[in-house]
């Protein structure tokens, strides 16, 4: 970072700047979703374990874990909605033009070599397919398998009632049906972090927070000025 | 003597070498006397001979009465109704209490389904009717001399006290008639009671009282049940927490709480889920259920695991996970007897064939001739239901349909869904046992006496049924066939220890205990097939879908960078 790169870019160059690494994924974020990462893979391993698909795990203990990292996982989500609100990164996950754009890069241009047709920034930190898919992980899958999995908890205060044994039948059917969606989510999430500059590329940023994303000139300024974010360069 | 016919001794011969051997074992023996005598008897016939006759429970000194003092238990008695007399001498209204005892009038009447029950009537798939046979069932009648239908039910003095507070060991009861020549066995190498040294040795009933008869229902050791039988005179903690001779040594009477000779627990109506609390002073303690000690939530409540097994049992009896399997003390439970091949002689004599050995190393018989076939089983895994608790019986008033299936003699509802039921253990036991084929209904059989039509001499079922029926003023067809029949024993007894109970994957998987229970859904055993389809194929194909993507990437990247470089 020094200051000829002003100079030599301009005014004229508005909306793209320079790039520099820059703290995209703030700690609280990183923690945020690599504890949720842990937690989902416990609770999908554990989870198939109950359903009755293995038994690496006696059933007890596969009881335990799965509902204490549910309800960690709830604690979690409650924190990082406070923290989206806060934050203001709610934003983020709001619907974006050009998602054909960016399936059509995914099915073809990623294979012909074309670049990427969205540019991250420090305030558009996912694409468009992406808001997509968090914002239907968080408001679809995630609260599917939250809402069911705390009836299902709490199945001794209902199984009085008359309906409880089809309650009980809709609710294991919910959540199963919303675990496979999870599941199927995971996947696709985990290979896409292989599609950026290098295979692992995407995985290092999730990691340290930094990325080389352009800045404008009035973020920079911002960064300069305030220390706000921390920048590597 | 176990393999008595197979040696082709005459009984009579038998009957003179016991005798002599036990004349000497008396004069020269007098320490071992016990132990000779069973030696040489058939303990199958004879089969609540007691050879170990330690006292279960130890007088504990609680009691304000030494009845060795007792001016009225001095004797000589000749006889059960003179003690008896002495007994009630004192104990003034206690014939009057217990008179009102099903011990004692063998008849229950069910409210719930009006039906007339108790051994009185009953007809069970054993050696299937007391009635008409009480010159031998009657032996397990808590009184004297039941033969008939002439035994008065209204003198007390026909109240045998002794078999449930005799504490020496040395008092028993024989069939209250003869019986055939054939069953003379049952007689012998008896040492004759000393009425006064027995009168003068009463207390609370041990374990051995209740199980002079309860351990044999049936027609012997643990014959019946699966969940009672002789191992529960000294169990260790392994078979039964509450009863570890070695622990707490219950007696029966801890759980089976008395009031005036009448006792909590009771198969004819049981009680499938206690909801009514724990028995504090001055409340409700005429239960013998789980609950009435441990409470509705038994399990720690500050754990998951805890919450979660409290969370249970309100579907759940306490009995499921609590005892893993039954008749594991070394006694086995019969589980499956065929009356059709009764009736088969050797040299015109029943016989006998033993091939099956218990825990304990007793040769067990797996036919008779007076009975028919039988299998056995040992640490069973019991056979779960959905029970309300209430039992219907098919009497023998009842009609029923013997192509329908197998008959449930002791048939039950319950369902996951009335609010009431909980899931129960029972032990199964599956016979095929004779019935009228032209009326459709069980039959009482005439099994015992020394006359011709007894079965247990005649070997002929069309002249037991005949005169069975006619005794008891049933109406018989006069044809008789066979048909099958299941009973259902409540299991409660037997619990085992923590560390042995059921772990949650004996039910909570595919093919668990609960296979058979159907129409609720259960976390582990249950899955709904088209979503797991569905959810295999969006995984799969998610997982196939990336590959592939992946493997393009590489595919491509490599004629890309051929390209540029070229």
């Amino acid at each position: 970072m020094n200051s000829h790169a002003k100079t030599r870019n301009g005014s004229t160059f508005k909306q793209r700047g320079e790039k520099h690494y820059v703290m995209l994924y703030t700690r609280y974020e990183r923690f945020w979703h690599w504890s949720q990462a842990l937690l989902i893979f416990t609770l999908f391993y554990t989870g198939l374990g109950l359903h009755g698909l293995h038994d690496w795990l006696d059933f007890r203990t596969a009881v335990t874990v799965h509902t204490f990292a549910a309800l960690a996982l709830i604690l979690l989500w409650i924190f990082t909605t406070f923290w989206n609100f806060t934050t203001g990164q709610w934003r983020q996950y709001l619907f974006k033009e050009g998602v054909v754009k960016v399936i059509r890069f995914y099915a073809y241009g990623i294979l012909v070599g074309e670049p990427h047709p969205y540019k991250k920034g420090l305030q558009r930190k996912q694409n468009a397919l992406q808001s997509l898919a968090y914002m239907s992980f968080m408001l679809l899958i995630g609260p599917a398998l939250w809402s069911s999995g705390i009836v299902y908890l709490l199945y001794d205060l209902w199984s009085g009632y008359s309906w409880s044994g089809q309650g009980l039948t809709l609710i294991a059917f919910i959540h199963t049906a919303a675990a496979y969606l999870m599941g199927t989510f995971v996947i696709i999430h985990v290979y896409m972090t292989t599609t950026g500059k290098t295979p692992t590329h995407y995985i290092k940023t999730m990691i340290t927070g930094y990325d080389n994303v352009e800045l404008t000139e009035a973020e920079r300024a911002y960064i300069e000025e305030t220390h706000a974010i921390s920048m590597k360069d | 003597m176990h393999k008595q016919p197979s040696l082709g001794i005459r009984p009579g011969i038998l009957a003179c070498l016991t005798a002599l051997l036990l004349g000497i074992s008396n004069q020269l023996l007098a320490g071992t006397e016990h132990e000779s005598a069973a030696a040489h008897v058939d303990q199958d016939m004879n089969f609540r001979i007691v050879t170990d006759t330690t006292p279960s429970i130890r007088d504990d000194g609680e009691s304000t009465a030494d009845h060795t003092k007792f001016e009225a238990l001095q004797g000589p008695f000749e006889s059960g109704p003179e003690v008896t007399k002495a007994c009630l001498s004192c104990h003034t209204e206690a014939g009057r209490h217990f008179m009102k005892s099903i011990h004692w009038t063998w008849e229950y009447d069910n409210p719930a389904t009006g039906q007339k029950l108790g051994k009185k009537y009953l007809v069970n798939t054993f050696c299937t009717n007391a009635r008409g046979n009480e010159g031998m069932c009657a032996q397990c009648h808590a009184g004297y001399g039941w033969k008939d239908d002439s035994f008065d039910f209204t003198n007390q003095d026909n109240i045998d006290c002794l078999v449930c507070h005799d504490r020496t060991g040395t008092y028993y009861k024989t069939p209250p008639t003869k019986g055939n020549k054939a069953c003379s066995v049952m007689f012998e190498g008896r040492q004759p009671i000393e009425w006064a040294k027995v009168a003068q040795s009463v207390g609370k009933p041990g374990r051995e009282n209740c199980g002079s008869c309860h351990f044999y229902g049936g027609g012997g050791d643990g014959v019946k049940h699966g969940d009672l039988d002789s191992s529960l005179k000294f169990p260790d903690h392994k078979l039964d927490v509450h009863m570890d001779a070695d622990g707490p040594n219950f007696a029966c009477t801890t759980c089976h709480v008395t009031k005036q000779h009448l006792w909590a627990g009771s198969r004819y109506n049981v009680m499938a889920h206690d909801t009514g609390g724990l028995g504090l002073p001055g409340e409700r303690r005429d239960v013998a259920t789980c609950e009435s000690c441990h409470s509705e939530t038994p399990h720690e409540k500050d754990e998951l695991v805890g919450i979660k097994l409290n969370g249970h049992t309100d579907k759940i009896a306490c009995q499921t996970c609590h005892i893993p399997t039954i008749a594991r003390g070394g006694v086995a439970t019969k589980v499956d007897w065929d009356w059709r091949t009764a009736g088969k002689t050797k040299n015109g004599e029943g016989y006998k064939e033993k091939n099956y050995t218990q825990g304990n190393g007793e040769h067990r018989a797996t036919y008779k001739s007076i009975k028919g076939s039988f299998k056995y089983g040992e640490n069973l895994v019991p056979y779960y239901a959905w029970f309300d608790g209430q039992m219907r019986y098919t009497t023998i008033d009842t009609h029923f349909d013997p192509a329908s299936g197998p008959i449930a003699v002791n048939g039950f509802k319950g369902s996951h869904d009335d609010g009431t039921s909980r899931i129960w253990p029972f032990k199964q036991m599956h016979t095929v046992q004779p019935y009228d084929k032209g009326n459709n209904t069980l039959v009482y059989m005439h099994l015992w006496g020394d006359d011709e039509d007894a079965y247990w001499g005649n070997y002929d079922f069309g002249r037991a049924i005949k005169v069975g029926m006619q005794k008891n003023g049933i109406p018989y067809s006069g044809e008789y066939d066979f048909v099958e029949t299941y009973s259902y024993w409540p299991i409660t007894h037997m619990v085992a220890p923590k560390e042995d109970v059921l772990a949650c994957a004996e039910c909570h998987s595919r093919d668990g205990r609960l296979d058979g229970l159907k129409g609720f859904y259960m976390p582990g055993r249950d899955h709904f097939r088209w979503l797991d389809i569905l959810g295999y194929i969006a995984l799969g194909g998610a997982l196939i879908g990336v590959l592939l993507h992946g493997l393009l990437r590489k595919l491509f990247s490599r004629k890309n960078s051929q390209r540029t470089s070229s």
